[in-house]
């Protein structure tokens, strides 16, 4: 019987099987962040171990770091104190790292890409759940604890039971406006938060070929926030077209054997799946959440829920809770609800497209008095990429912050908080209570939606905005 | 780490579903470079609340905790383990775990256990009937006992027998250095690696 991609992927990384056991799996690339990474390093100097392959791992510095004044000490000294752990780790253990003001430090999981070194068919990991923004390569990507990256520092391998396989088919085209992002809530808002677990998720179907690198790595990136193991999307020439020009991307016959390998992995036609969800990418329409896990949203044209309508007990007193937390009343129609501040950036959604999505809504607009919109790129260099393009220009012309890279208000572990009761439209993953602050309120939303609910102040898509007759550039 | 096999102790109902790990420990936490000391950011933002469970004076030295369904979901900070740990968890209890919490928890010795919705509902009922009960976890019998109840859980089986033994998972994996030296040396020349640095 044939395989599935993920089943491929992972039979070949297979350094050993016993029954009753995990299997002892290889990994290809470790991810390291100054976060989860420094009670793992400890572990190995209290052993006398060392990093088994420093050239299979690399570092960089994104959650603690501040986007303003990058060129002076980090002012929390706290933060400071583990930023330098990291790079004096990196230092003793020959490990790569990308800090701050250079071109290649940033969100973690937007490094690997640009550099090329995720590649289809590997195994990636990272003291990181949003890891699994890498499958979106094909490789089976995945989040780790702290005992585990030690053990990946020391062996290069993991034990790890072998999990179920789930097919996510998106037939159909996408509409207009209606972006990756939207497919994904859209997708959690059906399944549940707890739908994806223990199973591998292949993402597949007409909308989903159609999707660029990026917007694919949105779509992986959220594998997490429905309980999915991994998320993964066979290879094909869009993969290698976006890899082709990348740093370490292979060369000359190395790059011929790659592709070569890497058309192989797709699944087999007579493989089957432990079970199957199928989308019509035609009923996707702009979403937003409304609650506080990714999985209470609905689309922007919708009212506020009540508690009433959900069925299950559980859902009930949790829709109840996350009203009286978000400040919400049932009924009360999503375009109507008031945002104080608008966070454009993330592993989701930080990259050079979203900039261009949201500086395209934006270009000769201005954001809504009494709403603060924060730019963050995923990493200097998309920075850099969008200033030579003018995209920075439009977001300030606009009264956005331009900021440097970062995880920022994802979570607010650096200064990019929200104050309590403060509420944001957010293009990143987790509208979890306190998430991007104590007390602070989170509506996540695409980068077109987050764009158009800057100009008017509250929860709007771009079709809901006024024509203006400007001079867009090209690009956007 | 040291060997789990039985557990008796009293327990906190936490009656919420979805407690990912930034309720379980917020981010504001995790700055600390050491092992130990996250107990203060254990729920913090519900601690502050004198209705919640953990302030009540009744649930005072719990070490098992049972909660709704889908807890530790979300980051994969292993803090969210360290911070129930440091607090005196032993055993936390619930119908469905966040893989990587799960996972987390096998490694640092915090029994994550497996019991049907039905279980739960009745650990809730009777610790709040009696908060004084003691709960039994025993990991050889993998069973669950408090007052009348006795239940099943669930645990792979790998993950019990590393925490019956209190075994250390680098040193089992460094025992099959051999193979892992044997796989290395059949990697293809194409796959990338991050040194030395190219622009």
């Amino acid at each position: 019987m044939g395989r599935t991609l993920s089943e491929k992927v992972w039979d070949a990384h297979v350094v050993r099987h016993a029954d009753g056991e995990p299997d002892l799996l290889y990994i290809d690339l470790h991810l390291v962040h100054e976060v989860t990474s420094p009670q793992a390093f400890d572990g190995l100097r209290l052993a006398g171990r060392q990093v088994r392959r420093p050239d299979l791992t690399i570092a960089t510095e994104d959650h603690n770091v501040p986007t303003l004044d990058v060129d002076k000490p980090i002012a929390d000294l706290v933060s400071r104190t583990q930023v330098d752990t990291l790079r004096k780790n990196a230092k003793e253990f020959g490990v790569r790292i990308h800090t701050l003001g250079d071109p290649d430090q940033g969100v973690v999981h937007v490094i690997g890409p640009q550099l090329g070194l995720t590649q289809p068919g590997m195994t990636v990991v990272c003291g990181d759940s949003h890891t699994s923004t890498h499958g979106a390569f094909g490789a089976i990507a995945f989040g780790i604890g702290t005992s585990e990256v030690e053990h990946v520092l020391a062996t290069q391998t993991l034990m790890q039971a072998r999990p179920k396989t789930m097919a996510v088919t998106v037939d159909g085209v996408l509409p207009d406006g209606v972006s990756a992002k939207d497919l994904v809530l859209a997708l959690i808002a059906q399944v549940g938060t707890g739908g994806g677990q223990g199973y591998i998720v292949e993402y597949r179907g007409e909308a989903i070929r159609a999707l660029s690198m990026e917007a694919r790595m949105t779509i992986c990136n959220m594998s997490i926030e429905w309980g999915a193991k991994a998320g993964m999307i066979a290879p094909d020439e869009t993969t290698f077209n976006y890899l082709q020009d990348k740093p370490h991307a292979p060369q000359g016959v190395d790059w011929e054997a790659a592709v070569e390998y890497w058309k192989s992995l797709a699944t087999d036609e007579d493989a089957t799946f432990d079970r199957e969800v199928v989308l019509r990418a035609e009923d996707i329409a702009p979403f937003v959440t409304w609650g506080t896990n990714p999985g209470q949203g609905v689309p922007l044209s919708a009212n506020v829920p009540s508690p009433d309508d959900f069925d299950n007990e559980n859902d009930k007193v949790a829709a109840e809770r996350a009203l009286e937390y978000m400040g919400l009343t049932a009924g009360t129609p999503l375009r109507e609800v008031k945002v104080d501040t608008v966070f454009l950036g993330s592993c989701t959604n930080g990259r050079i497209e979203d900039l261009r999505a949201a500086a395209g809504v934006l270009a000769g607009r201005k954001v809504a008095e009494g709403t603060r919109m924060l730019v963050v790129p995923g990493s200097g260099r998309v920075r850099l990429q969008a200033e030579s393009e003018g995209l920075d220009k439009i977001f300030k012309d606009a009264g956005a912050e331009w900021r440097g890279a970062g995880c920022s208000m994802c979570l607010g572990m650096n200064p990019d908080t929200l104050a309590p009761g403060e509420r944001s439209a957010s293009t990143s993953n987790r509208n979890f209570e306190g998430r991007q602050g104590k007390g602070g309120r989170t509506h996540l939303v695409s980068p077109l939606v987050a764009a158009a609910t800057a100009v008017t102040g509250t929860l709007a898509a771009p079709a809901d905005l006024q024509p203006i007759d400007v001079a867009v550039p090209e690009n956007v | 780490m040291d060997a789990f096999t039985q557990h008796i102790g009293t327990a906190a109902p936490l009656r919420r579903s979805n407690v990912d790990t930034d309720q379980i420990i917020p981010a504001e936490y995790l700055k600390r470079v050491t092992r130990t000391g996250f107990e203060d950011g254990l729920f913090a933002a519900w601690r502050n609340d004198p209705a919640f469970v953990l302030n009540q004076p009744e649930y005072g030295g719990v070490s098992v905790l049972v909660a709704g369904p889908d807890f530790g979901t979300g980051s994969s900070r292993e803090h969210a383990v360290w911070a129930l740990l440091d607090y005196g968890f032993r055993v936390v209890v619930c119908s469905r775990f966040g893989d990587i919490f799960r996972g987390n928890s096998g490694k640092a010795g915090l029994l994550a256990a497996l019991v049907t919705q039905d279980v739960v509902e009745q650990l809730w009922a009777t610790v709040e009937k009696d908060p004084g009960t003691k709960v039994t976890v025993d990991l050889e019998a993998k069973t669950i006992s408090a007052g009348e109840l006795s239940a099943p859980f669930e645990i792979d089986d790998y993950t019990r027998y590393r925490l019956l033994n209190g075994l250390d998972d680098v040193g089992i994996t460094l025992s099959h250095e051999a193979d892992i030296a044997a796989y290395e040396a059949t990697r293809p020349a194409f796959k990338p690696a991050t040194l030395p640095a190219k622009a």
